[in-house]
């Protein structure tokens, strides 16, 4: 308990951190927002009106300040460009990013522990090579690649859903799921093959320690001592990696709702780089962080529950 | 026995994918069949041909000759990254993992804090600073490589440290800068040549990756990734278009990871 408590702790420390250096970071810019959208014609009564109201004209410091007690109340600012409270802006968006990640960090765990140790338990016949051949060449795809060729595959020769065609998942959440299952996957599909090919080295290199010897020796059989005394310790590095992977799959997903033509969080950050728009991208940048640290926080209380020698 | 035979394997196929990227990146900087800008719209998207061997895109820019410069173009942004992070890491590895301290402490903790950032929203953000463009994002992945290579170039050097022979250098009374350079430096060379390769692995990725949002270089100068975003246009006609960037990208991290596998240090 002490544990949990003092790694929440550091969690919530980490989040201050990143909430200055992203405030600040974009304080640095010399651009003035204000010009920007009244255009370089706007008189200097009129920008100094506008500054006063956006709350340009206060110090730094305060701006920090205020901005962080309104994040505490659930209120991120007001966008620039779509006027409009970011919190209302990226309400239906977060869920979309939240949804397509959830269903790629499921589809890899589902998909790749069987795999992994089929693999590894057919690592001494002469399929081992054609599997290792297979997921290396997986494994070097980029998911926006594999992505493009899954639109192609499936949504234009197969027809088995319509590129573009997202519907909201308000309107019709199967539908939804069924959109962005393809997404998902392409997320997921690398992810895969890297957990398969770790979990068929660890358990090989695990598979010549003398306690596994021993085993054998004490008459059991193959499989009882490859599930019960092999697996379970080729097990930890793997949650570790999957670990580091959430949030490889969290920043992943900006770049795969691009492919889909997905609306999520990584389509208006996109748009709002360009756009300069601060408040929205402070947000998101801010949300996604938040979404990375508290997966590794569940990551590194899981990992104490599967090997409980581990003190942090 | 049979561990050696497949690394061997690794390597030789390793080197034979990296090689013909090489040849590419050469053939992107010294000619090009076509002028890789060069609209001509009496070829616009013509299929593959003698003429065109990778058919044309849908201005009928010779997709080949683009190709070629977009393999020049994602290797010289992975080999600044991947400079830019070595050499930054090597210096706030070594002033750490070296002195330790109250410097060490600080640094190590934002590393940290930047470390569990996905290099490519780390990436996003210097860019949202900076702006886009080719120059923007090798300054934008460089900042998002460095902590990974400080990191483990501090704990090589945590180790090297307190090794007997930096111990008898130091009672001969050699300097600090002496020990760093001449005896803590040249050892970190085998660590240093696998995280080099995975990191060039993971800079081709982010790079590519980044062009593909249309961070990277702009248009019309060719990148892989932006030929690949403007090849989803017309992808159901000419899925050639964007087959064959992709592949090449396929290529170049399939031949750069196995050489980093075939590298690894026997376990």
């Amino acid at each position: 308990m002490k544990y949990v408590l003092k790694k929440i702790g550091t969690l919530i420390l980490t989040l201050l951190a990143v909430s200055a250096l992203v405030f600040f970071a974009f304080s640095l810019i010399p651009s003035n927002p204000a010009i920007a959208r009244l255009g370089t014609e706007a008189t200097p009564e009129k920008i100094a009106k506008l500054m006063h109201d956006m709350g340009l004209d206060r110090p730094v410091l305060e701006r920090f300040g205020s901005w962080i007690l309104g994040i505490l109340h659930g209120d991120f600012g007001t966008s620039y460009s779509y006027n409009q409270p970011v919190t209302t802006l990226l309400s239906e968006k977060i869920g979309v990013t939240l949804l397509m990640s959830v269903m790629a960090i499921l589809i890899t765990c589902l998909l790749s522990f069987p795999l992994g140790i089929y693999v590894a338990r057919k690592s001494d016949s002469k399929l081992d090579v054609l599997f290792t051949t297979i997921n290396q060449i997986v494994m070097s795809i980029p998911s926006f690649f594999s992505g493009i060729l899954i639109t192609l595959l499936f949504g234009l020769i197969l027809k088995v859903f319509t590129p573009g065609g997202y519907v909201s998942y308000k309107k019709d959440f199967l539908g939804c799921i069924g959109y962005l299952i393809f997404p998902a996957f392409a997320i997921a599909l690398p992810k895969i093959s890297m957990v398969v090919k770790l979990l068929r080295d660890t358990a090989l290199k695990e598979a010549d320690k003398d306690y596994v010897r021993t085993a054998y020796s004490r008459g059991n059989r193959t499989k009882a001592v490859f599930y019960k005394h092999v697996l379970k310790n080729a097990i930890i590095p793997v949650i570790t990696f999957l670990g580091m992977t959430f949030a490889d799959i969290i920043a992943g997903s900006i770049i795969v709702e691009q492919v889909f033509r997905v609306p999520g969080l990584g389509r208006i950050l996109l748009t709002s780089i360009s756009g300069r728009d601060y408040p929205v991208v402070e947000a998101i940048i801010l949300l996604l962080a938040t979404a990375v640290v508290v997966s590794n926080l569940v990551v590194d209380l899981l990992y104490k529950k599967f090997d409980p020698r581990i003190h942090v | 026995m049979d561990k050696t035979k497949t690394r061997n394997v690794k390597f030789i196929l390793g080197l034979t994918l990296t090689g013909i990227i090489l040849v590419m990146m050469i053939a992107g900087i010294v000619h090009t069949p076509y002028d890789p800008m060069a609209m001509d719209l009496s070829a616009k998207l013509e299929g593959v041909s003698f003429k065109h061997i990778m058919g044309c895109d849908n201005f009928g820019r010779d997709i080949f000759s683009r190709v070629l410069v977009g393999v020049r173009e994602t290797m010289f942004v992975a080999a600044a990254v991947v400079f830019i992070g070595t050499f930054v890491g090597i210096i706030i590895g070594t002033v750490t993992g070296y002195f330790g301290g109250w410097v060490d402490e600080i640094l190590m903790r934002f590393n940290d804090a930047v470390l569990a950032f996905p290099s490519v929203l780390l990436a996003l953000l210097v860019i949202g600073i900076m702006g886009g463009g080719t120059k923007a994002l090798i300054i934008a992945l460089g900042i998002a490589f460095v902590p990974s290579f400080a990191r483990i170039i501090r704990g090589e050097v945590l180790r090297i440290r307190n090794l007997d022979y930096i111990q008898c250098v130091r009672l001969y009374g050699a300097s600090h800068l002496r020990i760093i350079v001449v005896h803590i430096l040249p050892n970190l060379r085998t660590v240093l040549l696998s995280s080099v390769l995975i990191g060039f692995n993971n800079a081709v990725l982010a790079e590519a990756g980044m062009s593909y949002l249309g961070m990277g270089a702009q248009p019309p100068y060719p990148s892989l990734g932006l030929m690949l975003s403007e090849a989803q246009g017309v992808i159901y006609s000419n899925p050639w278009n964007a087959v064959f960037p992709g592949l090449v990208i396929v290529i170049m991290i399939l031949g750069f990871s196995l050489l980093s596998d075939s590298l690894e240090k026997k376990t």
